[in-house]
């Protein structure tokens, strides 16, 4: 089983790399890119079999090290 | 005055943070990262400079989890001294000892220049001889070195006088010009700059080492 992490920084915090990739697009031709804001996405390949026990584990690992939530958010996906 | 000198695979500022103790008159043990227990009888631990596992998934993220950490958290738990300077600083705050978080300069570019600091708070065991308000030189080496605080923990940090330093020109666009904060109890501090880089006038300036000075002779006199 498959799980998929997308580590996010949360709303209102300031995501300097975005600013520096929305202006470089801007400056390619891509106009009317009003935001850019970038994250992580990390790929688990896990031995369970139960979906549901397998997000709360990955969830547990979210919290205690793939995101800090103190300025990232995550969501957890089971593929 | 007994120093444990954490070093990581990455770590390079131990050796320079290691002499910074020295030449306070402390006795120093180097203390690898594997090491689930520090040496007995430590006063205080420095968390040093660098770029610990090749600051891999976020800085400072894997070493916070590292085998020594959880002996770092535990001393500082029991009221132990935590001196993190730089990579340091982001180690304790992954691990949750200093509230905050240190994200990409505002610059995005790594930035490596000596900067005057003013000492915001002198209510401490690292800044108590500097005096409040007094402006000292420190380097910075850092890329990642943007401190951010939610509001309410800004408002927090600033009622309990826990800001230690502050950039009189603010280069890495740290909320509040914040450098360095300590902990509720006072003795964890963690800051960008470096003075264990400058302990001598031949690095420069020699700010910093009043800094373990002060420390030391909080531990003399304990």
């Amino acid at each position: 089983m498959k799980a998929r992490v997308h580590v996010m920084l949360k709303d209102g915090v300031l995501d300097p790399q975005g600013e520096a990739v929305r202006h470089a697009l801007g400056h390619l031709g891509f106009l009317g890119v009003e935001g850019v804001r970038q994250g992580k996405v990390i790929e688990l390949d896990l031995a369970a079999t139960d979906a549901a026990s397998a997000e709360a584990e990955v969830q547990k690992m979210c919290d205690k090290l793939l995101a800090n939530t103190v300025i990232e958010k995550y969501t957890v996906e089971i593929v | 005055m007994k120093a444990a000198v954490i070093t990581f695979p990455g770590s390079n500022c131990d050796r320079d943070l290691a002499v910074g103790f020295e030449k306070a008159g402390a006795q120093v043990i180097k203390v690898w990262h594997k090491e689930t227990e520090l040496p007995d009888g430590i006063d205080v631990i420095g968390v040093p400079g660098g770029f610990s596992y090749g600051d891999y998934l976020r800085c400072g993220a894997i070493a916070s989890r590292s085998p020594v950490g959880q002996a770092i958290a535990d001393f500082a738990a029991r009221g132990g001294y935590v001196l993190g300077i730089c990579n340091g600083f982001q180690i304790l705050t992954e691990m949750g000892l200093l509230p905050g978080a240190l994200m990409r300069n505002a610059s995005l570019k790594y930035i490596c220049k000596p900067v005057a600091l003013t000492v915001a708070s002198a209510n401490s065991p690292y800044t108590e001889s500097y005096g409040a308000g007094a402006q000292v030189t420190f380097p910075i080496a850092h890329h990642d070195g943007n401190y951010q605080i939610d509001p309410e923990g800004l408002a927090a940090l600033k009622a309990e006088d826990r800001v230690a330093f502050r950039y009189v020109d603010n280069p890495n666009g740290s909320v509040d010009d914040i450098a360095g904060v300590l902990s509720e109890n006072r003795r964890v501090l963690g800051m960008m700059p470096h003075p264990e880089r400058a302990i001598e006038p031949a690095q420069g300036g020699a700010d910093g080492a009043a800094l373990f000075r002060a420390l030391s002779g909080i531990m003399a006199s304990a």
